[in-house]
């Protein structure tokens, strides 16, 4: 099966890392991804909130440019959105567009005048789901060279590509992450926050809820044992990774926590070279731990 | 058959009354206007109006005018025939007419209530009484057939509601055959401590009710059975019943219980069903100590002689009365009764479905269910409030509408939880003296002694938030949350988030149709609303009959209920089976299918199509024949025939093209 790739402007900028892993685990697996010419905004759930016809508007016209570029399988042409927002306002304003005639003709007209055309053949993919059901778990297993042995894991799914639209996975209680991370041969630890809010944009907005709601996240999955978070969403990345050091000004007991894309991941226990996944762009870095596991486990092995 | 030669005294003389039904139809259709219209329709030698037909005066209009005017059919153009075709059926009998020469117009549900436009109601009223009056002029006089009634009644289903049905039958003298899929009666109300609002102990009400079963002569009590097969029709229904084996011999265990102290275990190590897994048992095992019949009964999924037939079977030795039978076969029953009762329950709402509560994942989430065990003098823990691990909690929290009130699962409210819930609160403060907080959406205490109890509840000091609860999480924040559950919840009264860390969390657990409810219905050709409980007659004037004639509804199998509506519900769904097998008789609706056996090839499409198997094949003649007992009138074979066999009292081809040239006639 081919993908459209729909990367939103978090993945070339904040986000380049995941952008740089995702393109290489697919790479290394042999599945090719195409990236939609001439792709906008998705809107993000901001715009959404101000104007929802415009918004609906800017989301439909990347939906229909997918149409146009895409081969479709199974009478839709696949589109991955790998960052959580655009997977989400992408679906929403699908599922809109779907259930509402007359917002579907206003759309319709406004995607004419530049000479678009949406008629509802494509699905919207999270990367997650597609190596997890299209790709399969045995088949990503054959790629593992490096098994991440002794590394414990908090899978961190954030709260939008799993609520409302519960697509691939349960809404409250997801558990793809965890079963591939499994596969990688690490240990997803038990942690009750997958789902729990970052705080979103509250860290540029009223920053002492936004952190608190990092430290929580963070102290929690240290305290269940955690090395290390991985996620799926380039904000919650984000939030949890750069603030570090503010949160633990206002909250000593907080020690430094990687924070890792899942693809970063998958890159790793696969042997990918480090710089192709963009592993130096942590602010955290991974390096110091690994070494630290592998070091450990040659121990154990002699 | 012209219509003149029925009649050669001068053919058919209709009579045409249209209600106003107060403003019901005169406020929408021009009454007036459709009575003069009437009057100029052929045959038609009156046609009048009047407030309310169906009243007295009403009726006495019709009588009189059937004698004056020597008429002998009748047309009244009111609402549905559901609601007074009887009424006016009778009107005609009493004027010394068929009843079947009547014909009926629904000019309120089908005109008056969803016409808009008053011009377009009269018009319409107009064309189907041109209808009708062009269709009764091809009725035929019909005689309603009666049929003897068996004297019996199945009650299926042992709970609170099966066994008040069966008593209040039995007591007046009918035989009842009670059968229970469990091996014991008492149902769900034989699982809890008290009942709500009295506080009365649910045992020392019940089992002098179930005893009085296990003694009535009039009751034939078949546990661990169920029934397998259905036929027949109302007032003689043919009924098998499978018998589990229970290896042991029913008639001669007199439930000394040696048998078990002499099992091989020496301990009680599998999960008891009867406390839901939280106490142990043996393979030979009686449910719980006022179990009724007192008989034990052999697990064979846990008896070593049935798992590896090696055993030293002590258990036989141990039975005085050679009352065990490691041999004994399944048996079916076969009865015939006049009336069923269906009350075969509910089951509670699987609090797994639910993740983000917990339950299964912290070992110290409960359903409400295991809580009655635990707060019952003769559960697994004699009555004492103790989490898994031993502890007595010191704060327990309440979580009400688990699976119902949710657009995920159970739009319904399950109507007994906020109650269930503020006894199981006060039950456990008296027991721990814990703090107790319950988690509600609305408080729906309606009923007698309710609210006061919800009253008295405030006033003990048991804490109330509202507000649904988001999840139960071992997530600790602050150090006195360390180990506790916390239940994350918004106070919707105060507006805020809310942590409550407690030690024991209890599910109000829904309650929702048997999971094999679908099974049932099919079986005894009911139906079932969509939620899947089973569906009454009619909501408010029907509620314990159901579609099919004889078969009636008690308890939470119809909805929700708590005891005291069921035993209400029981003891109606008793009446109606008496009421019905006392007559001795039924009178069957003329409007079924027969055959014209001239016209019958044999070619057999009607017999697989009848819903009803009413219809069998007569070998010698080779031609269907219509068990008229059986047939419901639904016409498939009438439609379905290809020479034109089948017909249909009251449905015949004359009568409805008629009525429909009589409308296109008009229009």
């Amino acid at each position: 099966m081919s993908y459209l790739y729909f990367p939103g402007c978090s993945l070339k900028g904040t986000g380049r890392a995941y952008e740089e892993s995702l393109l290489a685990v697919f790479r290394a697996l042999g599945i090719p991804l195409t990236e939609l010419a001439d792709w906008n905004c998705c809107g993000a759930t901001a715009y959404m909130s101000i104007d929802e016809h415009q918004a609906f508007a800017l989301a439909a016209r990347n939906l229909a440019l997918a149409e146009s570029q895409g081969s479709p399988a199974d009478g839709a042409v696949q589109l991955i959105a790998p960052c959580s927002a655009c997977y989400l306002v992408l679906l929403k304003a699908q599922q809109c567009l779907a259930a509402d005639i007359a917002l579907c003709q206003e759309i319709t007209i406004a995607l004419k005048e530049e000479g678009h055309c949406y008629r509802g053949r494509v699905r919207i993919r999270h990367p997650l789901d597609v190596l997890v059901h299209d790709v399969g778990l045995s088949e990503i297993a054959r790629h593992v060279r490096q098994p991440l042995r002794g590394l414990k894991i908090a899978c961190y799914y954030g709260c939008q590509i799993v609520r409302p639209f519960a697509l691939f996975d349960r809404p409250h209680d997801p558990s793809t992450m965890d079963d591939l991370v499994r596969i990688l041969g690490a240990e997803p630890v038990s942690w009750p926050l997958k789902t729990h809010c970052c705080g979103g944009s509250l860290t540029g907005t009223i920053p002492e809820v936004g952190w608190r709601l990092n430290y929580l996240l963070l102290r929690e999955a240290q305290r269940r044992g955690a090395h290390l978070i991985v996620t799926v969403c380039p904000l919650c990345q984000f939030n949890l990774e750069a603030y570090q050091d503010q949160i633990r000004q206002r909250y000593p007991d907080l020690a430094p926590m990687p924070v890792l894309y899942f693809t970063q991941l998958i890159g790793m226990a696969m042997g990918l070279p480090p710089r192709e996944l963009g592993l130096q762009r942590l602010l955290i870095p991974v390096d110091g731990l690994m070494a630290a596991l592998s070091k450990e486990g040659a121990h154990a092995r002699a | 058959m012209r219509a003149h030669e029925i009649y050669p005294n001068g053919g058919p003389r209709i009579g045409v009354y249209v209600c106003h039904c107060g403003l019901n139809i005169a406020g929408k259709v021009d009454v007036h206007e459709v009575v003069e219209f009437a009057k100029t329709l052929p045959f038609v030698v009156v046609a009048r109006e009047y407030k309310f037909m169906c009243s007295d005066p009403g009726q006495e209009m019709i009588r009189e005018d059937i004698r004056e005017h020597r008429l002998n059919r009748v047309i009244v153009a009111s609402c549905s025939p559901l609601l007074h075709e009887a009424t006016f059926r009778r009107v005609l009998e009493q004027a010394g007419q068929n009843p079947f020469f009547f014909q009926m117009v629904n000019i309120r549900e089908h005109v008056s209530w969803v016409t808009e436009d008053p011009r377009e109601a009269t018009e319409k009223a107009k064309a189907l009484v041109a209808a009708a009056v062009r269709r009764v002029i091809f009725h035929e006089p019909l005689q309603r057939r009666r049929v003897p009634v068996k004297d019996h009644v199945l009650v299926v289903g042992g709970g609170i509601a099966g066994i008040h049905a069966a008593l209040t039958l039995a007591d007046a003298g009918k035989h009842v055959y009670l059968v229970e899929r469990e091996p014991t009666i008492g149902g769900h109300m034989a699982m809890f401590d008290k009942t709500f609002p009295t506080l009365d102990c649910a045992a020392c009400i019940l089992t002098p009710k179930m005893s009085a079963v296990a003694a009535h002569p009039n009751i034939t009590l078949w546990t661990y059975s169920e029934v397998i097969q259905v036929e027949g029709f109302v007032g003689n229904f043919r009924v098998r019943v499978r018998r589990k084996p229970r290896y042991v011999i029913e008639e001669l265990c007199v439930g000394c219980l040696q048998c078990i102290d002499a099992c091989v275990y020496k301990d009680a190590r599998f999960p008891d069903e009867f406390n839901l897994g939280l106490g142990k048992r043996k393979p030979i095992y009686i449910p719980f100590p006022q179990a009724t019949p007192r008989v034990v009964l052999i697990d064979p999924e846990t008896c070593i002689w049935f798992k590896t037939g090696k055993c030293k079977r002590t258990c036989l030795e141990a039975c005085e009365r050679k009352a065990i039978d490691f041999e004994q076969q399944e048996r079916i029953e076969e009865i015939e009764v006049g009336a069923i009762i269906l009350a075969t329950g509910f089951k509670t709402f699987d609090a797994r479905r639910i993740p983000e509560y917990g339950y299964g994942k912290y070992p110290n989430v409960y359903t409400a269910l295991e809580v009655e065990r635990l707060v019952n003098a003769a559960g697994p823990t004699g009555g004492e409030v103790r989490l898994r691990d031993g502890r007595v909690p010191k704060r327990v929290g309440i979580i009400h509408c688990v699976g119902s009130r949710d657009e995920r699962f159970n739009r319904y409210c399950s109507r007994v939880c906020c109650m269930y819930s503020l006894k199981l609160a006060h039950l456990i403060k008296e027991r721990t003296g814990a703090e107790v907080y319950n988690f509600y959406i609305d408080m729906r205490t309606p009923g007698k002694g309710y609210e006061e109890f919800y009253d008295r509840l405030l006033q003990e000091g048991v804490h109330f938030i509202r507000g649904r609860v988001a999840e139960v999480t071992d997530w600790a924040i602050t150090p006195e949350e360390e180990g506790k559950l916390i239940i994350r919840v918004e106070d919707t009264l105060i507006g805020v988030v809310r942590r409550i860390p407690v030690d024991m969390v209890v599910l109000a657990v829904g309650l929702e149709p048997q999971p094999d409810a679908e099974e049932v219905r099919r079986m005894f050709n009911i139906s079932c609303s969509k939620e899947g409980f089973f569906l009454e007659r009619h909501p408010k004037l029907a509620p314990v009959s159901t579609f099919t004639d004889g078969i009636f509804l008690a308890g939470a199998c119809q909805g929700p209920k708590d005891i005291p509506d069921s035993v209400a519900q029981a003891g109606a769904a008793a009446a109606e089976a008496l009421a019905l097998i006392d007559k001795g008789y039924v009178e069957l609706e003329p409007n079924t299918a027969y055959i014209v056996e001239e016209l019958c090839s044999g070619c057999k499409t009607c017999i697989s199509l009848c819903p009803y198997n009413a219809i069998s094949f007569d070998e010698v003649r080779a031609i269907a024949v219509i068990n008229e007992a059986l047939c419901k009138g639904c016409g498939t074979c009438v439609a379905a025939c290809p020479s034109g066999a089948a017909r249909q009292h009251l449905f015949e081809d004359a009568q409805i093209f008629q009525e429909i040239e009589g409308v296109l006639a008009y229009v």
